[in-house]
Parts: structure tokens; C-alpha cells; sequence
């Protein structure tokens, strides 16, 4: 969610999805490793779970690509695919709401920012929740907030675990106080998960920020982050502009968020499958 | 606005204009001046009268939670600190009697002049803040007192070391220890309900605004800079947000609105009070007789049910 302080000042830059994950990198090819500055084919990246052979920098990594990365070949069987946001405030601001929908969708291939759907990880069942931050900067509105509440109750049906993988700028603008409310939404549903004894490893990508941070994503019984994911409630742009003062250079990142005790563990991408794998074992997952 | 949002918003008003909503209310003077409010939304209401109830919710007079706090708790003691690293003056707490019986107070507050603002954070908590809330929570929970939130907040605290002690995971948490709760919980949003630092201590049975309070995903000022790129289309943000009272009524958001003297809460805060006392008694009242479980069970069907798809 986008952070509300006294000032009009805030942080646009996880807002849109024109906008770039990463200041400075604005005007280079998206392949272009920020952090090293090698240049990568598509595919080479795709080979390399789009982790920079070079330095290691993690590039973002869509939600169908993510879900590939993570479960056993073809094991992954999506569900609540018809879902599709309605339009309650009416709501236009430079364009109507509907068609930013709409282009999303076209753009995306994708109902709205999150997949869901059974797994195996390693041979192991589980349901998943992933989110795709190419639509619309991942914002989480109402498709988001009762799919994650379905993917909760599915879990507790099946009786199986519960993987989410977080990207987001926070709650969906457009759809007003009904986004804010998907913050307790999703807690809701999730306590409901965990009255019934169900598990939720939450993973953090970048960047997980606003209303995610703020509501499901911080409340697995394991949260993991990928190297270099920006985590934080407010922005940093919005942090810098109502303090004034000059942020650490980590502010916010996932390795600061370990340090600070927030996180349990920073995971390379390559290694996340097998660790998703072990701490479903260590639940009780059974293949 | 289409005419199936307009029927649904007839039917909607036709419940409404029954005891519910105005429950808890004897001056028949605000009674009537509610319901005129609510008729006005057939018309859509214009930008000009949504940034009025911004302004007014917003309003250096307006009374806050301590103001309240003196005028409808007896016996009043307040508790300070979150147990682990400070006191957050933003957010106060404490246990006193309403209408004979103890129940536990959280709510944020702002200050009046510059020192108490300052000292206040502007109504801007840190996760102290949060956890001194969820302290007082889970107090209310292990003895049986009833919980009420008044919320007013421009949002939770954007600072470098509100970050680094973990703001986000404590709004989460601060939700999530609301929606466990075995006790009945009212909350009202008494001036600014900005996000999640509102959100965070509203998780409740029954929500309730006051009739100018205004309860948003961001501030009206954030909205227009992000989707307008223009902060001065603040107006135009709030009245897209529909930010206020009887559009979040209309949304489902909240269960009621508690009016407000002719003019505002500022203009007589001792009515105000009253008027809110009266509400929040009423509410308490109806939640008291029901089993812990089920009342559980309903807060969280009640907040599992909301958004709008299709």
C-alpha cells in the first residue's frame, strides 16, 4: 500500500508498472544485469532462474516462470482462473479502472496478480499463491485478497501446506477502502489456516511493500526473502522525503530486514526449491 | 452512476432509514439531518462536499481520543509502553468504565499545539505503537473486557527506524491479534482513517464512522500525486476514493454512522461525545450476549467477505 503521510509527497516508483524495480536502471534494456551491467540473452537469463551469472543480482521473475522454477514438472494445476475484479468506486483517474484491467490483462496473460493453484515441491503437495508483479505492480485488490482467502481454505481442506510467494507495491488504489480492506481479509482467512493447524511459508521477492507487508506476507510460520528484495512498508522514497534524512544503504532490503529480525532466512533463488522442499518435510509433508 | 448501483443503493437506503443504523441515537434533530445526508447520496455527492468532510476530519478542533476518553469512560487509568522498547505517544491505551462496566480503550491521538503534536508524531504510531496496542489487546482478551478503538490517523509512521523495527509485520500482526480476539470490539473512526495504521486497529465486530470522519487506502494528497501525478488534484482523489461515511456505509466497510453535532464534532464536543457514547454503548450491548466463539467466527466471516469480483 501506498503510504499516506502528512506531506503529498510519495513514493511512485513501485506504483506502476512502467516504472522501474530499481533507481538508476531506467533507461536500460530490462535484460541488462543492474548490478554488473552484462548483457543477457532472454533465454540465457530463463536458463539461469534469471539470477545474473555474473555478480548474482536476482532479476524479477513472473509468476507462471516463478511457479516453474519452483514445483515439479508439470505437477502444477491452477484453479480460480475465471476470477476477475469488479469495478465498485467506478473508478477513473487518467484512464477508466475497467480498462486498466483490461490492458492488463492483455499485457499479462493473467485474471489479475496472483496464481493459484496445487503443487508438488521435491514430490511433496502443496497449495500455492504467487504473484506476478507485472500486473499492475502486483497491487493487491479483490481478485488478490480472495484468492490468497481461497487458496487458505483450499489448504485447509486439502489439508495441505501453503506456499505463497509475494511482489507487490501494496493495496490496489483504484479500488479504494474495499483494497484496504483485503488487508484483514487475507488475516482472517490465514487464521482460519492456522486454527486448523495448516502451515504458510511466505516467501518475499522484490519488492514487497504497503498493504503486503502489512497483512499476509509477514505472517507465515516462516518467512523467507530473496537476496536483495526490497521489503519495507513505506517506500523509500517516501522514508527519505518525511525524514530527510539519508537512508542506509540497504534500508528496507531483505539483508537489513534479516539483521533487524524480521526475516528468517535471505535464499538464493537456486536454492529455494530444495528449502521450500526441507521446511515442508520439517511440517510433515509426506510425499 | 448506472441504475442497477442506483436501485441497489435504494434498497440499501430503505434498510438503513430502519432502527439499525440509528440506533443509539435520541436526538431526533441529528436523526433527521442523517437521514437528508443520506438521501443526498442518490444525487452523487460533489467533489466540493467530499473535501468538505476532509477538512473537517482533518479540523485543529476536532476532539480526539483523549478528549473523548474524559467524556464518556469513568475511572479512567492509562496504561503506557509496548514491554519491549518504548512508549509510543501516538497511540493511547488504558481501561476504564463505560456505563458501569470495564472495557479497554485503544485509540491514536494527536496533539493540539505544536509541542503535543510533535510529541504525538501527528497520530503517526511506530510498530511500539502496535505492539503496545496488541499488549492491550490480549489484556482485554484474558479478562473479559469488552474493546473499543477510536481510530485517527493520518497513516502509520514512513521513518527509517519505523521500518527497521518492522512496521509492516506489525500492522499484520496487530490485525491478526484483533481477529482472535474472544471479546466483543467496537471500533470508530473518530477523524482520519488513513490505511494501514488504521486498519491495524480495526479489525472489529462493529465499525463505525462518525458522520465527518473519512476512512481511505491513502490520503487523497498520495493518490493524486501517484495517479495524477498532480498533488493538488487532491479533491479530485478524495471524491474518486469516496472516502467518507456514507459511501463506506454503502460499500459495507462499516456497520454504522454515529452523527455529529450541525457543523461538526468541533463545534460541540461534549454532544459529540454523547452521541458517541450512546452509539458505541448500544453496539456493545447487542454484541454482549454472544459466545465468544461465534463471535469470533462472524468478525472474521464478516472482513472474508469483503471486496467486489466477479
Amino acid at each position: 500500500m501506498a503510504q499516506m503521510a502528512a506531506t503529498d509527497k510519495i513514493d511512485v516508483s513501485i506504483e506502476h508498472k512502467q516504472a522501474t524495480l530499481d533507481d538508476g536502471t531506467a533507461k536500460k534494456h530490462p535484460n541488462t544485469c543492474p548490478g554488473c551491467g552484462s548483457h543477457y540473452r532472454d533465454d540465457e537469463l530463463h536458463a539461469h532462474l534469471r539470477v545474473c551469472p555474473q555478480c548474482g543480482h536476482h532479476f524479477p521473475v513472473r509468476g507462471r516462470e516463478r511457479i516453474e522454477q519452483l514445483v515439479d514438472q508439470s505437477s502444477f494445476a491452477e484453479d480460480e482462473t475465471a476470477l476477475r475484479s469488479g469495478d465498485p468506486l467506478e473508478f477513473f483517474d487518467l484512464k477508466p479502472y475497467t480498462e486498466r484491467l483490461a490492458e492488463a490483462e492483455v499485457a499479462t496473460g493473467l485474471g489479475d496478480a496472483m496464481i493459484t493453484g496445487t503443487a508438488r515441491i521435491e514430490l511433496l503437495p502443496c497449495r500455492l499463491a504467487v504473484m506476478d508483479f507485472s500486473f499492475m505492480g502486483g497491487s493487491m485488490g479483490s481478485v488478490v485478497g480472495e484468492k490468497f482467502a481461497r487458496a487458505c481454505d483450499h489448504a485447509v481442506a486439502d489439508g495441505l501446506p501453503l506456499v505463497s510467494v509475494s511482489s507487490s507495491g501494496g493495496a490496489r488504489m483504484q479500488e479504494g477502502i474495499l483494497a484496504l480492506m483485503q488487508l484483514p481479509k487475507t488475516i482472517c482467512a490465514l487464521e482460519e489456516l492456522h486454527d486448523a493447524g495448516g502451515v504458510m511459508i511466505s516467501v518475499i521477492a522484490h519488492p514487497t511493500t504497503g498493504g503486503l507487508l502489512a497483512s499476509f506476507a509477514s505472517l507465515g510460520d516462516v518467512l523467507l526473502a530473496e537476496p536483495g528484495a526490497l521489503m519495507s512498508f513505506a517506500g523509500p522514497r517516501v522514508v527519505a522525503q518525511t525524514t530527510r534524512e539519508k537512508l542506509p544503504d540497504d534500508f528496507g532490503l531483505s539483508e537489513s530486514n534479516l539483521r533487524f529480525g524480521h526475516i528468517d532466512r535471505i535464499v538464493p533463488r537456486p536454492e529455494l526449491r530444495p528449502v521450500l522442499a526441507q521446511l515442508l518435510r520439517l511440517f510433515g509433508s509426506k510425499p | 452512476m448506472t441504475n442497477d448501483a442506483e436501485l441497489g443503493l435504494r434498497d440499501r437506503l430503505a434498510k438503513l432509514s430502519g432502527v439499525k443504523l440509528l440506533r443509539g441515537t435520541r436526538l431526533s434533530a441529528e436523526l433527521e439531518r442523517l437521514q437528508r445526508q443520506l438521501e443526498r447520496l442518490k444525487d452523487d455527492t460533489s467533489d466540493e462536499e467530499i473535501w468538505k468532510r476532509v477538512e473537517l476530519a482533518r479540523h485543529q478542533e476536532r476532539p480526539y481520543t483523549l478528549d473523548y476518553v474524559e467524556r464518556i469512560l469513568d475511572d479512567f487509568f492509562e496504561l503506557h509502553g509496548d514491554r519491549g522498547r518504548m512508549d509510543d505517544r501516538a497511540i493511547v491505551a488504558g481501561i476504564g468504565k463505560l456505563d458501569g462496566r470495564t472495557i479497554a480503550l485503544l485509540g491514536h491521538q494527536k496533539g493540539r499545539d505544536l509541542k503535543e503534536r510533535t510529541r504525538r508524531n501527528f497520530g503517526m504510531a511506530y510498530p511500539e505503537g502496535y505492539r503496545k496496542a496488541m499488549r492491550v489487546m490480549e489484556l482485554a482478551d484474558r479478562h473479559r473486557f469488552p474493546l473499543l478503538t477510536l481510530v485517527d490517523t493520518p497513516g502509520a509512521y514512513p521513518g527509517i527506524a519505523a521500518e527497521q523495527h518492522g512496521q509492516g509485520g506489525a500492522i499484520a500482526r496487530s490485525q491478526a491479534v484483533m481477529a482472535r480476539l474472544n471479546v466483543p470490539t467496537v471500533s470508530v473512526v473518530i477523524g482520519e482513517g488513513g490505511s494501514g495504521g488504521a486498519i491495524a486497529i480495526a479489525v472489529a465486530d462493529r465499525v463505525l464512522m462518525q458522520e465527518n470522519a473519512i476512512y481511505s487506502v491513502i490520503s487523497p494528497e498520495g493518490c493524486a500525486a501517484i495517479l495524477w501525478r498532480d498533488a493538488s488534484q487532491a479533491k479530485k482523489a478524495a471524491s474518486a476514493f469516496r472516502l467518507d461515511a456514507a459511501h463506506c456505509l454503502f460499500l459495507g466497510v462499516i456497520e454504522g454512522i454515529v452523527p455529529e453535532p450541525e457543523g461538526g464534532a468541533q463545534t460541540d464536543p461534549a454532544a459529540a461525545a454523547v452521541l458517541l457514547r450512546e452509539s458505541v454503548v448500544s453496539h456493545l450491548a447487542e454484541l454482549e450476549g454472544i459466545a465468544p466463539e461465534k463471535l469470533r467466527r462472524t468478525r472474521r466471516a464478516k472482513f472474508r467477505a469483503m471486496g467486489v469480483y466477479a
